[in-house]
């Protein structure tokens, strides 16, 4: 099939950019969305124009790098499925797509379709770990945990830290990141002697990042390729009254 | 040159012990004087940066990533071996000892695999103080699986999930020294080379991959960890930036590379659907617990699964190795399935396939059941194929997955090039010529929580040398190397893509140096991938500039250095005129068409030195001693 693609370019962070448009020929119903951006850009360098810069690197949905707003909504808009993941199949000959990067004040775009991140990583260095140095563990079976307990802070700790849930707000908040990762070690026992701790420091470190408020309207939700629940940012609200309450 | 590896002498199971009491330590009050590089934050650059941090060193790292939670370990599936024996199934540090060496063909070292079998079972405790969500029982214990190679069911994991897991445990460790100050961070940074003083690993030189800025830094030690090349091949079950460079250019500044012929073919991954593809995907090998394998009887036999009666049905796995059935170990269950294809009787488009079926499982055990085990592998397979699996049965074929060579490193995990360590799967060190699945994840851990940061500190403690300043001469000549490397990539401006050379060296080693080896494809391969690299540095077109961010330019430099890289894999295969493990020369087979192994002639490992643009590399040999078991032909009937 063949396709319109309206892309974004932008040279660096500082200068303007913009969408162009160019086209996607003979794309096989089987390739994913990124094998077709291969397609295209290595048809533009081979005429010695330059490709377009996209971040991606396990293509199969868990590293977390692709990052692209595919038709407007962040990773093209089928459930539960990264960028990399979404094929073709999924779209029509004809069609025209627009495809832009992550937009977000806490992720300046620092080429074409790639933006950087490492806000997210400043909020997981401000708090969100245990801390243990390594050696003098106790035996992993000395602490049982329930399997509830154990699936749950699993279904929390499956975010990618793709950041579409910031992409997705209209606020750019990043609740949903910080929540699951509360939420993740907060319902673990090795978690609990830093759990107010934690949520406070990951809280404000947020807010200084440039991350907007949370108003709850579960945008956030709806495009997490891992289907991270809401009802964290209950947990994490919860978690960060207590926080702030303690002396 | 003498391959000295350090062994401690002793009996096996107090070696470890015995190194640890014999090395020197650095004074706490002198730790920070002390600076380490460490390349790479998977889980074994990301578990020894912390480490070493929390120890007291200075430590920068490196990725080439945007963030160090984004390494490749986080794409691992199926879990972590450990020799907990909670299943009181009768597994014990011996017993792992034994099914790894085993599992490698008896081409690892006795020593290295001792010592990681003891290791284990303190990752596992690490992981689970970190908060490391692995699964439990009812009853809140850990649960376990088994994987391939073994009988003992010590696997543990973290749904389909666990090379994440893991990742976000020392991710967390090490964003914890970050935020305390005690790790510099350098993200979006890729090494270009190594630099060498008097001698001794004493830097890299770096490019900022946003702006293009090459500059150096300088330590007392450098680590490299910094994953596979499994990419050689063009498509694997790699992440896509996965690549060699780091450990190619420590080989080129004198490192020795051991076995880059050993390679592994997972057999459980999705079959190719086209020339454009990227990558293949991995179904993680857990799978194998409840999928039965299987093939038509009949060659050519093109009905649907559904159509063909039980006992038209070959389940070849479970036919050819009745102890071990569908858990074969990977070398053997890939070989397997391929020759079930070339027979003609593989299934799918293309005959490049075999099933993996879940219809007995869903009726013993219910679907609910099998979901729960494997639902997000069941949604990923059928976002590729389109096809649901819990109506019909997965189609897979072996792909390039594992690296089991990598830099040679001696006992304490340093390379020959004194101050260099290298842990991970870029080291050679312990899973000989086949790696059981889920040791891949214990070993980068071993290395990094639990052995680097002793034999690191060692180093320094035995070493008075000082760190030189980034304006020494060694550093600016390589600095200038690097740069006009850049530059003339960037000024071939030719007509092929980097992706075009990458795609056909893969087809070379692919069809010449894969699954099965002999010795004419290997010359055929020494033969083309020169001329297929001549032709790269004529006629490759990089587009764009040096000093922005250029992924052309990035590409451009991995698949110079695979382009060198897949001759000395080809020479490495031609040179083992044997089979073992993965690496199987068709000359050399037993009457049943297993590896033939020949211990008289090829118990070492082959350690590769560097000698020069167009000059053959040397080829060292550490003889592989076996004091604890005794070599056998290996047999999973
Ligand atoms: C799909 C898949 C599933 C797997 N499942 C399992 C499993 O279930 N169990 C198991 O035991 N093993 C599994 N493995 C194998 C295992 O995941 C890897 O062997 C292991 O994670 C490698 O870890 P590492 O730390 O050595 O390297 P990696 O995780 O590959 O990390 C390499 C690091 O080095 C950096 N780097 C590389 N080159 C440079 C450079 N030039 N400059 C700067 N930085 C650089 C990268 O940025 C990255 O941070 C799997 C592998 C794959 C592909
Ligand atoms: S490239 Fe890894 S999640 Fe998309």
């Amino acid at each position: 099939m063949n396709l319109t693609l309206k892309i974004w370019r932008q040279k660096d962070r500082q200068t303007r950019g913009e969408f162009v448009t160019c086209q996607a020929r003979d794309i096989i119903p089987d390739m994913s969305f990124l094998e077709m951006l291969d397609v295209v850009n290595e048809d533009l360098m081979k005429a010695g124009h330059e490709a377009f810069a996209f971040d991606s690197d396990c293509r199969e949905g868990i590293c977390g790098t692709c990052s692209l707003v595919i038709n407007g909504i962040p990773h093209g808009g089928q459930k539960g499925t990264t960028a990399c993941q979404l094929h073709m199949r999924h779209f029509h000959d004809g069609q025209t797509i627009t495809v832009e990067p992550w937009r977000a004040q806490a992720f300046p775009v620092l080429r074409d379709l790639v933006v950087d991140r490492s806000a997210f990583d400043r909020i997981i260095a401000s708090g969100g770990f245990v801390s243990v140095n390594t050696g003098g563990a106790p035996d992993g079976n000395a602490i049982p945990i329930s399997k509830v307990d154990a699936d749950r802070a699993m279904d929390a700790a499956a975010c990618i830290g793709c950041g579409a849930c910031v992409a997705a707000c209209k606020n750019a908040s990043a609740m949903l990141f910080v929540a699951a990762k509360i939420s993740h070690l907060g319902l673990l026992p090795q978690g609990q002697t830093e759990r107010y701790q934690r949520v406070v420091k990951m809280v404000d470190t947020m807010d200084h990042e440039g991350f907007g408020a949370c108003s709850v309207t579960g945008a956030c939700e709806a495009v997490c390729p891992k289907q991270i629940s809401l009802d964290f940012i209950g947990q994490l609200n919860r978690d960060y009254l207590r926080g702030s309450l303690k002396p | 040159m003498k391959l000295d590896a350090r062994i401690p002498s002793g009996p096996l199971d107090k070696k470890w012990e015995k190194c640890l009491l014999e090395m020197k330590l650095v004074n706490p009050a002198n730790k920070r004087k002390f600076e380490v590089i460490v390349v790479g934050t998977g889980l074994a650059g990301a578990s020894a940066a912390a480490s070493m941090a929390e120890l007291g060193y200075g430590v920068k790292s490196f990725c080439f990533q945007e963030s160090p939670r984004r390494a490749h370990s986080i794409a691992a599936q199926g879990g972590i071996n450990a020799a907990k024996n909670y299943q009181n199934d009768g597994d014990s540090v011996d017993r792992l000892f034994y099914d790894t060496i085993k599992g490698g063909d008896f081409r690892a070292r006795e020593a290295n695999v001792y010592r990681l079998a003891q290791t284990s079972v303190k990752i596992i405790d690490q992981c689970v103080a970190q908060g490391v969500p692995f699964a439990r029982e009812y009853g809140g214990l850990l649960a376990n699986r088994s994987f391939g190679g073994a009988q003992v069911s010590r696997t543990f994991y973290a749904r389909g999930q666990t090379g994440q897991q893991l990742l976000m445990g020392a991710y967390q460790a090490l964003e914890r020294q970050i935020g305390l100050g005690n790790v510099t961070m350098y993200p979006r940074t890729e090494m270009l080379d190594l630099v060498l003083v008097d001698g001794h690993a004493k830097g890299i030189v770096v490019r900022n991959l946003v702006t293009g800025e090459v500059s150096s830094h300088s330590a007392d030690a450098v680590i490299l960890a910094t994953g596979g090349y499994g990419n050689v091949f063009y498509l694997s079950t790699n992440a896509v930036r996965c690549n060699v460079t780091a450990i190619w250019r420590a080989y080129k500044r004198g490192a020795l590379m051991a076995n880059p012929c050993y390679t592994q073919i997972h057999p459980t991954c999705i079959p190719v659907s086209g020339d454009h593809q990227s990558k293949l995907t991995l179904m993680s090998e857990s799978l194998r617990n409840d999928g039965r394998i299987w093939v038509p009887k009949q060659p050519g036999d093109k009905r649907p699964s559904a159509q063909i009666p039980e006992n038209e049905r070959d389940y070849f796995l479970e036919r050819k190795y009745p102890t071990y059935g569908n858990l074969a170990p990977r070398d053997i269950s890939s070989r397997a399935a391929k020759e079930a294809c070339d027979d003609g009787r593989g299934v799918g488009p293309g005959g490049l396939g075999v099933y993996l079926d879940f219809s007995d499982a869903i009726k013993r055990l219910g679907e609910s059941k099998i979901r729960e085990r494997y639902d997000n592998l069941f949604v990923m397979y059928e976002r590729i194929t389109g096809e649901n699996a819990y109506k019909v049965p997965m189609r897979i074929y072996p792909a390039v997955h594992y690296t089991m060579g990598g830099l040679w490193v001696d006992y304490h995990l340093m390379s020959n090039i004194p101050g260099l360590f290298v842990l991970g799967e870029a080291n050679f060190s312990d899973h000989g010529a086949n790696r059981l699945g889920a040791s891949a994840l214990m070993q980068g851990l071993a290395d990094g929580y639990f052995v680097a940061p002793y034999t690191v500190g060692n180093y320094f403690a035995s070493n008075s040398v000082s760190r030189p300043a980034t304006n020494h001469p060694e550093f600016t000549k390589v600095q200038e190397e690097v740069k006009q490397r850049t530059q003339k990539l960037l000024s071939i401006r030719g007509k092929r893509t980097p992706a075009s050379f990458h795609r056909e060296l893969g087809k070379l080693m692919w069809n010449n140096c894969g699954m099965a080896r002999t010795d004419a494809s290997l010359q055929l391969n020494l033969e083309k991938i020169p001329e297929l690299r001549e032709e790269f540095w004529k006629n490759v077109t990089v587009t764009g500039e040096n000093n922005s961010l250029n992924q052309s330019l990035e590409e451009a430099g991995r698949v110079a250095d695979f382009l060198e890289f897949g001759e000395l894999t080809s020479r490495d295969a031609l040179e083992r005129k044997e089979s073992c493990g993965c690496h199987f020369r068709t000359e050399f087979q037993t009457p049943e068409g297993e590896a033939q192994r020949d211990d008289a002639n090829f118990a070492y490992v082959a350690a590769w030195e560097y000698r020069g643009e167009n000059q053959a590399p040397v080829l060292h040999k550490e003889p592989l001693v076996y004091d604890e078991l005794k070599m056998s032909q290996r047999s999973y009937k």
